[in-house]
């Protein structure tokens, strides 16, 4: 077995370990019924983790996604409560601004040489400012087309259902697997995050895959956006704060390793639902309290720190004799 | 000492046009902001309280900078300082003295930046990352001390170095002005502020060098963590009480942002700690400016991305290059950097 699957089987171990160890306590935690919550309540966060995949595996980072969300969330609102246009225009009007957005991110990330970190911060301020400057309340989407959106699902056998928002995560995931293993975008974004000197050298479209990949990623908040206002049928300037920190912690539990280069895109979900997992169980215990699920999180996220590393140690000292 | 008064000055200059520019043009729209008086031996006004306001960030600035002086970055210090406002509640709450609290407490601060110091430096995980645990365990660590409730305390010791005063200001600023000159004449007076230098520019060259990497390391996080500390105190004796969810809240942020305002590079190097106080209190003002000028306070966030991304193109190597002949020539140096890329 290749060391570079290492990080991804330990996640799935202990996804599968943690839900045995709920289902032996809670019996109802083996339900279809649990499973389609699961997916349905973390949709956003997983579309936007999609996306947070692609820039950490580039090298770089991306802090604006969770005010992207509000963003999209009271654009949304704002325009279906003042205009007539339907919502499927309304989509596609802020999923084109998201993807702007993320480019010129990028384009400022690359043609500026300035940190990722630090530019990505402004582009926080700023979605969060004009979600602020477009409305400071919480504002109803009460469009009937939002209810038929909200009523479509798929029923599973015992029971469960993978509503809409659940089963358009599963799909990201799944054009995010391909994109990153099956195209030369993907192939590009892997060899960015080795080194940017390097994919230079070996004819990497630097400029091109930069922008790209933040581009992706506005699209990918925007969409999580778009779910979010689904999941709560509200758009607030203050909603989804501190989302884009779930989403790297999703991807580093995934396996995802944070100097880019190595991850899989599938490991994102399963970091996904390790989280949304440590959740359910604390609602079903009831006398936890939600601070628990920060701290688990936390010591989980330091787990794999520490695994990843001494994977990198391991290969490197059996390399080194040959 | 003229010369190095005026390399020092020059330094500064870009910041301190910042802020005049900021009060000139605050005071033409509120003609009452520069008002200052005394009133029970304590002087009042929006000057006085820019300076009082911007004491949290102006103290985690201090850290920041010279962790960011290593080429590190420090994600925890808004959690740090919520863990440190609810230690410090929960202690005073319990029966402890003033100084068995303010004990406790920075030794906590202290701990935190440690245990972030022994990631990087020890374990060698990219900064961001290894505070990254802290920033998102912290505030679980701080609602378990102060169990998920807001822990009030009516202590007038305590409290005192939220809001007293001493020689006519505000405890805050009194507190900030003390340990940043302390900070500054620590690494500046001696040689610790060049090897902290030396470490961001290249660890392992100035590892060879024979520079104790991992010590100065582990004691730049340390400083972060005690600032975060010291304004978790003045946060929380501030409002009398320890809010684990929202004390310290995107503080981290305002940190950084005051450092890069400040022009220190966060690929690490040549900081100052000067500039980055300067460019907390710019932030501060701004913010304070904002509400004074009864300008929608909406539009805070946008004014503060505005100008994040002005200095990013102006600190831009890029910007810099193209627009190289706007600035003084400053002897030779142009060439060699280029040679030096």
């Amino acid at each position: 077995m290749k060391p570079k699957y290492l990080p991804l089987i330990a996640t799935l171990v202990i996804f599968l370990l943690g839900y045995a160890l709920c289902v032996a306590q809670y019996p109802n935690i083996l339900s279809t019924r649990v499973i389609g919550n699961l997916l349905t309540d973390n949709a956003f966060l997983g579309i936007a983790a999609v996306g947070m995949t692609f820039v950490i595996l580039s090298g770089g980072i991306d802090l604006s996604i969770g005010s992207v969300i509000a963003f999209t969330g009271v654009f949304l609102a704002v325009v279906l409560e003042h205009t007539s246009i339907h919502p499927l225009v309304a989509f596609a009007m802020v999923l084109t601004i998201a993807t702007l957005f993320g480019a010129a991110m990028g384009a400022i990330i690359h043609y500026l040489e300035m940190p990722a970190f630090i530019v990505t911060l402004a582009g926080m301020f700023l979605a969060r400012g004009v979600a602020f400057v477009l409305s400071i309340d919480s504002i109803p989407i009460k469009h009937p087309f939002y209810a038929t959106l909200k009523s479509l699902y798929f029923k599973l056998p015992g029971g469960g259902r993978i509503t809409l928002i659940g089963g358009l995560m599963l799909f990201v995931f799944a054009i995010g697997i391909v994109l990153a293993h099956r195209t030369r975008f993907g192939t590009n974004v892997y060899a960015l995050g080795g080194g940017t000197a390097t994919a230079r050298l070996m004819g990497v479209p630097v400029a091109a895959t930069t922008i790209r990949i933040y581009a992706f990623s506005g699209l990918l908040a925007g969409l999580s956006g778009i779910v979010f206002s689904l999941y709560t049928s509200a758009g607030y300037s203050l909603a989804a704060v501190g989302v884009e920190l779930d989403a790297i912690t999703a991807v580093v539990i995934g396996g995802t390793l944070l100097t880019g280069g190595s991850g899989f895109v599938a490991g994102t979900l399963v970091g996904i639902l390790i989280q949304g997992l440590i959740q359910t169980y604390i609602t079903f215990d009831g006398s936890l309290s939600s601070w628990w699920t920060k701290i688990l999180i936390g010591l989980l996220l330091f787990a794999f720190i520490l695994l990843q590393k001494g994977i990198i140690y391991v290969s490197r000292h059996r390399r080194q004799p040959a | 000492m003229i010369a190095t008064i005026r390399l020092y000055f020059n330094r500064l200059l870009p910041q301190l046009i910042a802020l005049g520019v900021i009060i000139v043009a605050v005071s033409l729209v509120f003609p009452g902001f520069l008002n200052l008086e005394i009133q029970n031996d304590r002087l009042y006004g929006s000057l006085i309280d820019i300076l009082n306001r911007g004491a949290p960030v102006v103290l985690l600035a201090i850290g920041m900078t010279v962790v960011i002086a290593t080429k590190g970055i420090d994600l925890s210090v808004g959690a740090v300082m919520a863990i440190c406002g609810a230690t410090a509640a929960a202690c005073i709450t319990s029966g402890h003295s003033v100084a068995a609290t303010l004990l406790i407490t920075l030794a906590v601060g202290i701990l935190c930046g440690l245990w972030n110091g022994v990631l990087v430096a020890v374990l060698d995980i990219q900064p961001i990352i290894a505070t990254l645990v802290l920033m998102v365990a912290g505030r679980g660590i701080a609602q378990l001390i102060t169990e998920g409730a807001i822990l009030t305390f009516n202590d007038p010791g305590l409290a005192f170095i939220g809001s007293g005063s001493f020689a006519g200001l505000p405890m805050p600023v009194v507190i900030w002005l003390v340990f940043g000159v302390l900070i500054a004449m620590l690494v500046r007076r001696t040689a610790l502020g060049m090897l902290i230098e030396a470490i961001g520019v290249n660890r392992q060259a100035s590892t060879l060098s024979g520079v104790l990497t991992p010590v100065l390391l582990i004691a730049a996080y340390v400083l972060s963590g005690l600032c975060a500390a010291i304004a978790g105190i003045i946060a929380a004796a501030d409002i009398r009480g320890a809010d684990a969810n929202n004390a310290g809240l995107w503080l981290e942020l305002d940190a950084i942002l005051s450092v890069v305002v400040g022009g220190t590079s966060l690929l690490g190097g040549r900081f100052s700690i000067a500039a980055s106080v300067l460019g907390a209190i710019i932030i501060q003002a701004i913010n304070t400016g904002i509400l004074l000028s009864g300008f929608p306070p909406e539009f805070n966030l946008i004014i503060k991305a505005a100008i994040i991304v002005f200095i990013l193109v102006l600190q831009s190597p890029r910007f810099r290059t193209a627009f190289s002949f706007l600035v003084p020539a400053r002897g030779a140096s142009k060439p060699s950097e280029r040679a030096a890329k």
